[in-house]
């Protein structure tokens, strides 16, 4: 396996407060890796490092070994690394097709000007652009809701909204936001499921930060947990179950949490 | 079917009707009036255009300004067609608001409102301030606009020559309203109209699909402007004089108001807006001292009742045709 991501002595620093201090670690294709750690823990941080929403102070992240941080985001996402948001954000007034459609930016063959005169390419473009939502809405499951407008969803299919318009940018590595958060065990477990199957059957690699602990276990094939900013653990969900530092670092709150 | 319906009965009213009406009703001081609606909603369109990507533009009026002077430089100075002068208008208020929107197109909200509505005074106060524009005197005298013709066929007949050049004016302006929501219905249901709702829906996942945001917003604002030059030359060309004052704040505030007013959500709303505002002023001229209180009212009543503009009063199933 090669390392598709590499996060390289990545340091945040906010002012005087160290929001991460020198994390390193490897994602290899075609794997689902999970961040985790209490709140306040630095993982919103590394995750915008890595999607260069946020510039790093020190370090770096190498997507197939090229920089992709400190870039902008659209050039990020042109390279294949596209992040998705928690639920709020969405394009409220479309459709989820249209959503999905709008999404497809990345993969126009037609400029802009095409487009507005109506160039073969682009009227070649608009059609594969339906015929693709079609095919991911039918892969997701979101048949029923196709033509509903965002803001008319419930939660948990604005999760499943938000990782379409991110998968449709047919994406190498996917950045999930807590993707399980203020999610019921239902709810969750259709998440994981719907997470594994973006993975076994498209290919993509997936990076997600969370902290529901049965899930991150569930789902991952490695971990990385952070505390006040500090990498403490690295490694499959066995591992760090049993990882006294980790243990350590949850002490206070119920041992369930941590799935043992 | 029934749209296109809709298009041929307008061009009928615009083209034939309304100059039938006038000249049977001999109120040959309406095709000043129209003529100016025609230009005002052009320049209301770019403003338009703004909205559509989530930017509040108070700054139309420094465009056409800017526009209204490089044309009447251009065609007394170096002699230019008018013709010639009104594309390049635009283009040299395109290229303007080029350099300035990369700096304060970053800014959203009440914060890029309020540099916008800043940029009308600056352009006045340039214009006042440098030789070419002739300061506070500004230029006047400028022709009306010659002929076109190529290969031995008048394409426009000189201005000067006609007998009715205010009937002439109306039809240039009418041809270039038609043209100008044309190219707007076109362009905001292809490809970068899509992305510009996408982005005013939320800027954050619209860069996280890949979309450059930054490079879109200058385009958007550099057609804007264009359309603020175009409509802004014409205007100086029928009132054959640019002054620092042809193109105030208050204008600027107007060409908003026009697009609040005809709705955000349609393309056509500028238009519409337009007219409405223009004629309302004018129909509450009776009321002397009290029209710009009755107007205000009127206009505050308007937005509470119809937040979304008087298209919005249409069937509910014709809003997706528009978008």
């Amino acid at each position: 396996m090669s390392h598709l991501l590499e996060v390289r002595h990545v340091t945040k620093k906010f002012g005087g407060l160290t929001a991460n201090s020198d994390i390193s670690f490897n994602v290899n294709e075609n794997e689902i890796l999970s961040v985790i750690g209490p709140n306040g823990a630095g993982k919103s941080t590394l995750f915008k490092m890595i999607s260069s929403f946020l510039p790093t102070t020190a370090g770096e992240v190498l997507f197939k070994g090229e920089r992709i941080s400190n870039l902008k985001p659209h050039v990020v996402a042109r390279k294949g690394v596209v992040r998705t948001f928690q639920e709020t954000t969405i394009f409220k007034s479309m459709t989820v097709r249209e959503s999905i459609i709008v999404a497809q930016h990345l993969r126009a063959r037609a400029s802009l000007a095409g487009y507005f005169w109506g160039t073969k390419t682009a009227h070649e473009d608009v059609d594969s652009f339906g015929q693709y939502a079609d095919d991911l809405i039918d892969f997701l499951g979101m048949t029923e809701i196709a033509n509903e407008q965002a803001s008319n969803l419930p939660q948990g299919n604005l999760r499943a909204l938000g990782i379409a318009i991110g998968l449709a940018t047919d994406p190498k590595v996917l950045l999930l936001d807590e993707p399980f958060a203020g999610m019921n065990h239902d709810e969750t477990m259709k998440m994981v499921n719907l997470v594994r199957k973006v993975r076994d059957d498209r290919g993509v690699t997936v990076l997600l930060v969370e902290h529901d602990m049965p899930a991150v276990m569930n789902i991952s094939d490695r971990i990385v947990v952070l505390n006040f900013g500090e990498m403490i653990a690295e490694g499959t969900p066995a591992e760090i179950q049993n990882n006294e530092k980790v243990i350590e670092a949850y002490l206070g709150s119920a041992d369930d949490e941590i799935g043992i | 079917m029934i749209q296109w319906a809709g298009v041929v009965i307008f061009l009928l009213a615009v083209f034939i009707a309304i100059p039938g009406f006038i000249a049977a009703s001999g109120r040959s001081d309406l095709y000043y009036t129209l003529t100016s609606v025609a230009l005002l909603s052009i320049a209301s369109a770019g403003v338009w255009l703004t909205f559509y990507i989530g930017r509040i533009n108070i700054g139309q009026g420094a465009f056409a300004l800017i526009g209204a002077y490089v044309s009447a430089v251009l065609v007394t100075k170096a002699g230019m067609s008018f013709w010639l002068s009104l594309p390049l208008a635009g283009l040299f208020a395109a290229a303007v608001a080029v350099v300035i929107g990369v700096p304060i197109l970053r800014l959203r909200g009440v914060y890029f409102a309020m540099i916008s509505l800043v940029l009308t005074q600056v352009v006045t106060l340039t214009a006042l301030a440098l030789p070419i524009t002739n300061g506070a005197k500004g230029i006047t005298s400028i022709p009306l606009p010659g002929g076109v013709s190529a290969l031995g066929l008048t394409l426009i007949p000189d201005f000067a020559t006609l007998e009715n050049p205010r009937l002439a004016f109306y039809y240039a302006a009418s041809v270039l309203m038609v043209l100008t929501f044309a190219a707007m219905y076109r362009l905001v249901n292809s490809r970068l109209g899509h992305l510009c709702r996408s982005m005013q829906q939320n800027e954050e996942l619209a860069s996280s699909i890949g979309v450059n945001i930054s490079y879109i917003r200058v385009i958007v604002f550099a057609i804007s402007s264009f359309l603020g030059g175009i409509g802004g030359a014409m205007f100086g060309s029928i009132a054959q004089s640019v002054y620092p004052s042809s193109f105030q704040v208050a204008d600027s505030v107007n060409f908003m108001l026009n697009c609040f007013l005809g709705g955000l959500g349609y393309v056509f709303g500028p238009m519409l807006g337009t007219l409405v505002l223009y004629f309302g002023w004018d129909l509450l001229f009776e009321l002397g001292r009290f029209q710009l209180l009755a107007y205000s009212s009127m206009l505050i009543i308007l937005m509470l009742f119809l937040p979304n503009g008087l298209l919005s009063l249409r069937l509910p199933g014709k809003k997706e045709a528009d978008k």
